[in-house]
């Protein structure tokens, strides 16, 4: 008998019926919301008179519009803070546990489900955000949906989908010192590219993959979006059940016992067969720096700007030159040589303790470069920003120059009041580049925390491993 | 939701590939808590030469008369033409919201993003994948078009036949799920559908809950 793959086994155990042309409804375990692509869901429901199927499923809390300066003077923005007390309205009004903006929870709807136990391995989870490929990082099956299928999953606990294929992409080989899991998604999507991945659920597997924490598998699965796939996902072993272990939503006592037996399966079995498997040495792989305006347009860092005349490919071509002159950049520039303007370290990719104590480390002892307009660091929630300060790496970073702020997507996509202004360029742990994504005529540049905190005190881009 | 069956209407191009749902409608507009009125931002940083901000008269504002939909052959386009991997990036339905309310009710690439991809289906839009070749093939024709300055390119698409015919009658045949071609042939609504199988929903449940009963408990 052939076997069977994570993805297989994850989408199987949720099929609630399928019609003969595979069209499937699979039932959710989780649902993440958040203020921005659920208010017309809501309101939906409202107008057809229905309650959510099951309450219990859905954890709410507040992150795109949040300000992450002083809480205490509210929202200043109208529109935002309409749209974050629609949340806390519905969350009442249906009766959904939500974190508030003043509630220590409360953070970044894709590290709060995981730090709180909300998301356990075999689960699917879902939410409107193309980011909650995140939660594949626990064995889950985890993908973002619109918001017509957040009302959907509200109203029946289940979803219309079809299956997809499966890919593997598997790191064969631990990475290097000074390369972390952003470098390795990033290397990835620059080998794959941005459509890579469409059409397939990814597993990301082998030794490099394996040797990584929770928080970078969380990291790679969050960014499988950026290759096109809804869904990427890592095997069980038991760094997943370490974490989950004793968190406020985990399972406890004789049920605990129950799931991590069966989760002992949540992996590929040996003979499971994939649509189609990349491999890459995990050893290739160097610090990763981004310098166009799609995630696929990265190179090394000790690599140059690429020069569009070598590209054959016509459309390909202008869309290289109609980024760099977008980007400001010159063809064959040094990645090393470009001097960004802000650092921000935050988003859903990288916002967890581990991406602090790793920018912590670079920055400790020294100062932010006086060419550096603003370097802040947003952790991903308010407990991740109590640990941190417990660590005493607020103090770190405080004392080398950067802001400290409080929780929420911030200036990963600009839209609260964390911006940057037209012109300006940004080392940035987020997750896109794209036009205008860190505010309009912004231009970004994606790294990993240890490489923008390096940027940051260098006050242009430099080869973390020879800072 | 609104049901689609034919259409002939104007072909817009719009030459780029990846082409990302920040840049279809930006953050800025996400705050609203409808379904409307997203049209007049459609492209917004494109399309204008100002920044532009919800609650603004977009009527004043200055056009970017480079972005193809200022120009005037395409101001009442109904389809649009576009390159790889259109609709990538966020999950945010504001996008099909947006290109709806606008006015376009197809888009025609040789891929798209898979979640905007199923966004469109939930909100009337047709969206069809065609080969690379075919596509270009589409962009030159329209360029040719412009060129001589005669009328302005029209295809007409039936979704029940699964074909595009060109202005000199060439057909081009595509593939729709059939599941989502009924759905959209008869303006069905999901969630509707989904209520046909309460019972088998609720034996779900039963079972897996004596299977994994932790996944139940809170």
């Amino acid at each position: 008998m052939v076997g069977r793959t994570l993805y297989d086994k994850l989408w199987q155990s949720h099929v609630v019926h399928t019609q003969d042309d595979g069209t499937s409804l699979i039932y959710i375990d989780r649902h993440l919301v958040h203020e921005v692509t659920s208010p017309q869901a809501f309101e939906g429901l409202r107008i057809a008179g229905r309650r959510p199927w099951r309450v219990a499923a859905n954890l709410a809390t507040p992150d795109h519009n949040v300000p992450t300066t002083d809480r205490t003077k509210g929202i200043s923005d109208a529109v935002s803070r309409i749209q974050v007390e629609t949340l806390d309205k519905n969350c009442a009004e249906f009766g959904i546990t939500e974190f508030k903006m003043d509630d220590v929870r409360q953070g970044i709807v894709h590290v709060i489900g995981p730090e709180q136990g909300a998301i356990l391995p075999g689960m699917t989870v879902v939410c409107g955000d193309s980011h909650t490929s995140t939660h594949g990082a626990f064995g889950a099956l985890a993908f973002g949906i619109g918001t017509s299928e957040v009302e959907h999953v509200l109203a029946t606990q289940c979803l219309i989908q079809k299956k997809s294929k499966n890919l593997l992409i598997s790191i064969d080989g631990e990475v290097g010192p000074g390369v972390t899991a952003k470098d390795i998604v990033l290397a990835i999507i620059g080998r794959i590219g941005t459509a890579g991945g469409t059409g397939y659920a990814i597993e990301f597997g082998g030794t490099g993959i394996q040797a990584l924490s929770m928080e970078g598998r969380m990291t790679v699965c969050n960014m499988a979006i950026e290759a096109g796939a809804r869904a990427g996902m890592v095997a069980v072993d038991n760094k997943t059940i370490e974490f989950v272990k004793g968190r406020p939503f985990s399972p406890q006592g004789k049920f605990w016992e129950m799931a991590v037996v069966a989760w002992q399966d949540l992996r590929s079995d040996d003979s499971a067969a994939f649509d189609h498997t990349v491999r890459i040495a995990g050893a290739d792989i160097k610090p990763q720096v981004t310098w166009g305006t799609s995630p696929e347009m990265v190179t090394a860092v000790d690599g140059r700007v690429p020069d569009p005349q070598h590209e054959s490919d016509a459309t390909k071509r202008e869309g290289m030159q109609a980024a760099l002159d977008y980007m400001g950049l010159a063809a064959n520039t040094p990645m090393t040589a470009i001097k960004p303007d802000k650092v921000f370290i935050g988003s859903c990719t990288n916002s967890r303790i581990e991406d602090l104590r790793a920018a912590a480390s670079v920055v400790q002892g020294k100062k932010v470069a006086a060419s550096i307009k603003l370097a802040m660091v947003v952790p991903g929630s308010g407990l991740v920003k109590m640990q941190a300060e417990q660590e005493g790496l607020d103090k770190i970073f405080m004392k080398a120059g950067f802001e400290w702020r409080e929780p929420g997507c911030s200036m990963c996509l600009a839209m609260n009041a964390d911006r940057l202004a037209p012109g300006e360029r940004c080392a940035s742990t987020s997750n896109r580049n794209f036009e205008g994504r860190q505010g309009q005529d912004g231009r970004t540049h994606l790294v990993s925390p240890a490489m923008a905190a390096a940027a940051a005190i260098a006050g242009h881009f430099v080869d973390v491993r020879n800072a | 939701m609104e049901k689609f069956n034919t259409m002939t209407a104007i072909v817009a191009p719009l030459n780029r590939a990846n082409v990302d749902t920040d840049a279809i409608i930006p953050k800025q507009f996400l705050k609203s808590i409808k379904r409307t009125g997203f049209g007049p931002n459609l492209f917004d940083q494109w399309r204008y030469l100002d920044h532009g901000e919800p609650g603004m008269e977009n009527r004043r504002r200055s056009e970017n008369p480079d972005f193809i939909l200022n120009q005037h052959r395409y101001r009442h386009a109904s389809i649009l033409l576009a390159r790889e991997n259109f609709g990538c990036g966020s999950s945010r339905e504001h996008a099909p919201w947006a290109l709806e309310d606008y006015g376009f009710r197809v888009i025609i690439a040789p891929s798209f993003a898979d979640i905007f991809y199923n966004n469109c289906f939930k909100n009337g839009i047709l969206p069809i994948t065609l080969d690379a070749e075919v596509v270009n093939g589409l962009f030159e024709a329209i360029y040719a078009v412009e060129k001589s300055d005669k009328d302005r390119y029209q295809l007409s698409v039936n979704l029940a036949s699964q074909t595009i015919v060109t202005p000199s009658g060439e057909s081009i045949a595509f593939d729709v799920d059939a599941f989502r071609k009924h759905c959209l042939l008869n303006g069905l609504d999901d969630i509707d559908l989904t209520f046909g199988h309460v019972d088998a929903i609720k034996a779900y449940e039963k079972r897996r809950a004596a299977q994994a009963p932790w996944l139940f408990t809170s």
